[in-house]
């Protein structure tokens, strides 16, 4: 277990820097020079002066890859163009907003298509196995983004119960809520459809097993079986899925974000790049990124937890 | 999609057994209309299409949908039904460059990490593993603020993050295939690796890729949709789903046509290549439905 953990942490921070290395590589692709890229063109000489002394621009590209990625993983970013805030602490203010997005869509998503999966496994070919497949493949088809502008269309401007922009007031809980339900059933709801029927699919093989057979032979009851000896096997793989998608979830947020004109991390982003305020977006970039690796390293290391045989694979 | 035939007699009839079984797959026989429709509607467009997709009629701006215009029409009153028409163009141009070209690229990288020496494959395995670890659409984004808006862009993205998922299957069957007897029989016969992995390995690995290339269709289709959506990929005024849907949300407090309209074409796409991609592979190759 030790030697695999260290193995797949390697492996992230190998990635965290092939990151840094992409997101520094790409400034230099921008046509002009990075000086007015980072600073905006109304920088004046003394911080132009000052920029150059503290990312060394003028010694090699590798010395100054060095400074970049020092100063970016001990937190400091840059500052914004125009307001000339420090990007890491724009990043880290709306950074909370994308998370609970991201953590209250997938939440609703297990507690609905995980028992969906397991009791169409239970029962396969049943009314309910089918409704069951029907959600599932429905929910998949309609991508995370149409999602967001449907139920806008829907429940914010033609049945208008729902609020339709922002995140609510600060201090104003259950209004930060209510602004919630629609970002986070955009961004869920395709998920429903694939933990249904990832669960069900690997319910249905751990059902076949022998030491189910066995349980059943010694008489004990039906729920003891499914939930204490064949849901806990049948819900590794979707740890797994959970881990690998949380990309997905975060691109679907990042709609979500931008169609609901809720401030978060995906919105801060596409507006920088409207605005082609590139110190932030390289910023939110990095710490999207790194939320991200750091997700799936959890999900690989909570796999290979729970079952020892993927641990040899790395 | 011949998955290792033996026999040319043999072939026939489980070409029709396969056949058969594909038409009692009743959400597969759907979804092959669906594509079949996907690819009509996208080729014949200019022929269906009863208006230019871009041609200004102001005074009927944002009509309803009726005998005139099906779907209705824009702010700028273009017929919104010959604009979708047009849409499929863009997205069928991009699904099948964007799914053949990853199809091929990671065909060739994974019988290479597969077949190839071992320092190559961890090599391979490890760039896969870095490519699938960037959240896709803010990678995309990164590059946007970058380069610009263009429907290439689009497509080296796409193409980029789905190698990755190709070369796992093939190289995952040419381990399996690398031991078999025909191979090591071949293999003293005294042919070379290049002619191994070419004409042997090749033709058994790529039927369930095809499968896969299905599947993956909607995923592509949705991505350039996305991006054009959000104004980063296709570019106004050529007529796409996503600057449908994009044109359609600046205005969908005064006409809810236009995001019906750009959004219900994705939906039958990604349905119909899902259940497809599904039913060919519950026929052709069960074993991969493990790995879904």
């Amino acid at each position: 277990m030790w030697l695999y953990s260290l193995k797949r942490a390697g492996l992230a921070v190998v990635i965290v820097l092939c990151t840094l290395f992409v997101l520094f590589a790409l400034l230099r692709f921008i046509p002009g020079d990075p000086i007015t890229i980072a600073l905006g063109p109304r920088a004046t000489p003394e911080a132009i002066a000052r920029y150059v002394e503290k990312m060394q621009l003028d010694s090699s590209l590798l010395v100054q890859f060095l400074v970049y990625a020092k100063n970016a993983l001990t937190g400091d970013l840059g500052t914004a163009i125009f307001s000339e805030r420090p990007v890491a602490t724009i990043v880290m203010e709306v950074l909370p907003n994308t998370l609970i997005l991201a953590a209250v869509g997938l939440g609703w998503s297990v507690l609905i298509g995980v028992p969906l999966g397991c009791f169409a496994a239970i029962r396969p070919n049943s009314p309910l196995d089918r409704i069951t497949g029907f959600i599932s493949v429905g929910t998949i088809a309609v991508p995370a983004f149409l999602v967001s502008i449907w139920s806008l269309l829907l429940f914010a401007i033609e049945l208008r119960i729902l609020p339709v922009i922002g995140a609510g007031e600060d201090g104003d809980i259950v209004g930060q809520a209510v602004h919630l339900i629609l970002p986070a059933f955009a961004v869920g709801l395709g998920w429903v459809g694939y933990l249904a029927r990832l669960v069900r699919a690997s319910m249905l093989e751990v059902m076949g097993e022998n030491y189910i057979r066995a349980a059943r032979a010694y008489g004990l009851p039906q729920n003891t079986i499914v939930y204490r000896y064949a849901l806990r096997v049948a819900v590794l793989p979707t740890i797994t899925l959970i881990g690998i998608g949380f990309g997905g979830l975060l691109s679907g947020a990042v709609f979500a974000e931008i169609i609901f004109q809720r401030p978060g991390a995906g919105l801060l982003i596409y507006d920088s790049v409207v605005g082609r305020n590139f110190p932030i977006v390289q910023g939110a970039v990095l710490v999207i990124t790194i939320v991200y690796i750091a997700a799936t390293l959890l999900a690989d290391l909570a796999v290979a937890w729970l079952d020892p045989r993927v641990r040899e694979t790395l | 999609m011949a998955l290792a035939a033996p026999a040319a007699e043999k072939r026939y009839s489980e070409r029709r057994e396969k056949l058969a079984a594909f038409m009692q797959n009743g959400p597969g026989v759907f979804g092959l209309v669906l594509v079949v429709l996907f690819f009509v509607s996208a080729i014949f467009a200019p022929w269906i299409a009863p208006y230019d997709p871009n041609a200004l009629d102001i005074p009927a701006r944002l009509s309803d949908p009726g005998w005139a215009h099906f779907a209705g029409t824009d702010q700028l009153g273009r017929d919104t039904f010959s604009r979708v028409l047009y849409g499929g163009r863009v997205a069928l141009k991009i699904a099948a460059i964007g799914v053949s070209l990853s199809l091929f690229l990671g065909l060739v990288f994974g019988i290479l990490a597969g077949y190839g020496p071992r320092w190559l494959d961890n090599l391979l395995l490890l760039t896969f593993d870095t490519v699938r670890s960037f959240p896709l659409i803010v990678l995309a984004l990164a590059t946007v603020a970058v380069t610009g808006p263009s429907l290439e862009l689009v497509l080296v993205i796409i193409i980029v993050t789905s190698i990755p998922g190709y070369a796992r299957l093939a190289r995952t069957s040419t381990l399996a295939l690398r031991n078999t007897e025909f191979i090591v029989a071949e293999r003293s016969l005294g042919a070379g690796n290049w002619r191994i992995m070419g004409r042997h390995i090749m033709p058994n690995v790529v039927g369930p890729l095809l499968i896969l290339g299905a599947m993956d269709v909607p995923v592509v289709v949705t991505v350039e949709a996305g991006l054009s959506f959000l104004g980063l990929g296709v570019l106004p005024p050529t007529a796409s789903w996503g600057t449908i849907l994009n044109e359609g949300y600046l205005v969908i407090r005064d006409t809810p046509w236009m995001v019906v309209a750009g959004g219900v074409p994705l939906v039958l796409t990604t349905l119909g290549f899902t259940f497809l991609g599904e039913a060919l592979r519950d026929v052709f190759d069960p074993r991969l439905r493990k790995g879904s």
